[in-house]
């Protein structure tokens, strides 16, 4: 059942380069997801066996974060399928400069998009620390060829700064994991093992100046594929370069299935005793990063890149909530639901705007409350529930993990993050709601016949942000209370 | 089986100045295949004797991807773009030798730090690994040309390879062979977007890659 989850997408991502036509690929991709997700739904249920001699299994976290990436993949098929049909024709003009350029085939779009969802897969149920190395390595190649869909210099130059500076980060994971093994290696012993359950077992006799060493490289490489400050450099650019549906899930899926990667060695760290070093750094870049995510907000007039350093400040809140430790770990695993399901949904709508009014400066869009109703709304709304106002879901996890910081008397970190969160509100207020409101330039055409996947899909994600501040389900609040024990909450 | 593994590292080191020092692209290209063939070595000579048929069999591929495949890829990329030489890196050629020269400093330094813990291996080990891994970065700050940095990004994972293969971890082979993948279709893609740079600015000058940026507008 475990290897059927990787195997069935990265063999229909295999398929849908060969499909010509787009009518069956379109339907190859709707019915992965679904079967995806109701495949990871079912093992809620019944917990599939662990697999490849235990290098694949599913705990609570694997489990949370695989349902959570399928849901979003599944969500963003539908979308991808209406997006595409409205991208038929064969060359576009540049909404920037006004250069003609073309897509890139469709068929590899939409396999790298099924390989993508089968590396991730594959992150999520690693319990293997090397694998889940060449699964992280395996999402960055998947990836890099949807963020360069449209063909022109812009986008070209973004996939190469996403390719060169992610794989660097992960080749000094690489090197952090091999740390590791030389951490693990007992005297006498020649065998290795790098699954998380033996080491786990094992952590009391690691070698701690090793597994320090580890730790830090581990969290410089996989931080810079998360997009922790001061390593989120290619992230601005990939996002606000790729075409929305793929924006969406490098920011909702991949950026998680990164965190997932420090969490593990993480885990390790915590059962060696040595949680205080790990959770002083997290903290410490988390902060940072939220600084530089306020930063570069501030003034930021390019709405896709705004949305970009709001994932590098959600990523900072994830590393504070768990640096923080406690019930704050608590938070970041709530934390991590909510942005996903906000951020790809603001993803979308952006989409929406951009297709609307060929422009990504904030200040050249007006009126998105009159021209597209829904949208609009559900830019406003999203634009609320990403800077963690009630009742959306964020404001619950954001405020679980500062009632961390004021329970353990840190009010330093309190404050800024307070301070942070404030400015960050404020630097978004002022695009968001411009572009929200004011009467609409005369030249915005609503093109006819536009899918109504584009606006039902964030439509139904708003609606599960706003469950998810009103009532977590019982059964999901069980997995994550399960998670932040496997992080060492007690 | 020490003095084998510490004439191969001391090689890795010249490579490692090689490429520094040199302007030529293919010259930068051959030192790293090199490498590649010097780690497949090091990965024979770290089994103490011992050998098996996948012990044999894995270095040899990891030899035929590294030393001679994308080598040949890369050689065809440099080809493609028509771009010879860097020119006018960041720092010049002599200031790179003498960084190189305290990167070696700070190697050594770092490999009396950090003593492998019940490890036979040559203790030339880490030095070498640390160094190689300093030269990929070297190469990949202060180099311009797309070519160089694939490169840099490729001393990198030649240096971290050095650290695994050496300390002879007995990782299985399906993920030996899963890293060794993930690093060719790595190589690979980049050599395509080389492709299309070239094609698109007519240089594959990455310093000139400037028009993402938050500019207030």
């Amino acid at each position: 059942m475990i290897i059927l989850l990787v195997l069935i997408p990265a063999l229909a991502g295999a398929a849908a380069f060969f499909i010509g036509s787009d009518p069956p690929r379109r339907g190859l991709l709707v019915s992965i997801a679904i079967v995806q997700f109701a495949l990871s739904a079912v093992t809620w249920i019944a917990p599939p066996a662990p697999a490849l001699g235990g290098w694949l299994a599913e705990d609570a976290l694997g489990r949370l974060f695989l349902t959570l990436t399928s849901l979003l993949f599944l969500a963003s098929s539908f979308y991808a399928v209406a997006y595409l049909r409205g991208e038929r024709d064969q060359s576009h003009a540049d909404i920037e400069e006004g250069f003609l350029f073309s897509n890139a085939r469709e068929a590899s779009f939409t396999g790298c998009l099924l390989l993508f969802l089968a590396a991730m897969t594959l992150v999520t149920l690693s319990q293997h620390l090397a694998l889940l190395w060449v699964a992280v390595e395996a999402t960055t190649l998947a990836s890099a060829p949807l963020i360069y869909f449209h063909r022109h210099h812009r986008s070209l130059e973004a996939t190469w700064k996403y390719l060169l500076i992610c794989s660097v980060g992960i080749a000094l994971a690489l090197l952090g994991i091999f740390f590791l093994a030389v951490a693990s290696s007992s005297p006498g012993s020649k065998t290795v093992s790098l699954v998380l359950k033996d080491l786990l077992s094992d952590a009391p006799h690691l070698n701690p100046l090793w597994l320090k060493a580890a730790f830090v490289l581990m969290l410089v490489g996989y931080g810079t594929k998360m997009g922790l400050a001061p390593f989120h450099t290619w992230l601005p650019d990939a996002h606000s370069e790729a075409p929305s549906v793929a924006s969406a899930l490098l920011s909702g899926a991949l950026l998680n299935c990164a965190f997932l990667g420090i969490l593990r060695i993480h885990q390790i760290c915590v059962a060696s005793g040595l949680a205080d070093f790990s959770q002083r750094l997290l903290l410490v870049l988390g902060l940072l990063s939220m600084a530089v995510a306020a930063v570069f907000i501030t003034g930021q007039t390019d709405y896709k890149r705004m949305l970009a350093y709001s994932s590098v400040e959600h990523m900072g809140i994830l590393a504070v909530g768990v640096g923080l430790g406690g019930t704050g770990m608590f938070g970041a695993m709530l934390h991590v639901i909510n942005h996903s399901l906000s951020k790809v949904m603001l993803f979308m709508v952006a989409g929406n705007l951009l297709a609307v009014y060929h422009t990504k400066s904030s200040k050249n869009v007006t009126g998105a409350l009159r021209v597209l109703p829904v949208s609009g709304l559900l830019w406003v709304l999203g634009f609320l529930a990403i800077t963690g106002s009630p009742p959306f879901g964020p404001f619950l996890s954001e405020f679980t993990i500062l009632k961390a910081a004021l329970d353990q008397s840190r009010f330093f970190v309190a404050i800024v993050y307070l301070v942070l969160l404030t400015i960050i509100l404020a630097g978004m207020a002022t695009p968001v709601l411009g572009m929200a409101q004011g009467t609409p330039g005369k030249d915005v055409v609503v093109p006819a016949g536009r899918s109504v996947a584009l606006t039902a899909v964030p439509a139904t994600l708003g609606g599960a942000i706003l469950l998810m501040g009103v009532y977590v389900p019982p059964f999901l609040a069980r997995t994550i209370q399960e998670a932040a024990r496997l992080l060492g909450q007690r | 089986m020490n003095q084998l593994q510490n004439a191969i590292l001391v090689f890795l080191v010249l490579t490692g100045f090689m490429l520094l020092a040199s302007s030529r692209l293919v010259a930068c290209i051959r030192a790293v295949a090199i490498q590649g063939i010097l780690l497949g070595l090091l990965a024979i000579a770290a089994q103490d004797g011992k050998l098996s048929v996948f012990g044999v069999l894995l270095p040899l591929t990891s030899t035929a991807v590294k030393g001679f495949l994308l080598p040949w890829l890369l050689t065809r990329a440099m080809r493609d773009a028509d771009t010879v030489r860097e020119i006018e890196p960041l720092i010049g050629y002599n200031l790179s030798v003498i960084i190189g020269a305290i990167a070696l400093g700070v190697s050594l330094w770092l490999g009396q730090r950090l003593q492998l813990p019940n490890q036979p291996a040559s203790f030339l080990l880490v030095p070498a690994a640390f160094f190689t891994c300093l030269v990929g970065l070297v190469l990949l700050t202060t180099r311009s040309k797309a070519i160089t940095q694939v490169l840099g990004y490729l001393t990198l994972e030649n240096g971290v390879y050095a650290f695994g293969a050496a300390v002879a971890l007995q990782m299985p082979i399906l993920l030996e062979l899963g890293i060794l993948l993930d690093v060719f279709v790595g190589v690979f893609v980049m050599g395509i977007a080389i492709f299309n740079i070239s094609r698109q600015f007519d240089h594959i000058d990455t310093d000139r890659l400037v028009s993402l940026s938050d500019r207030v507008r």
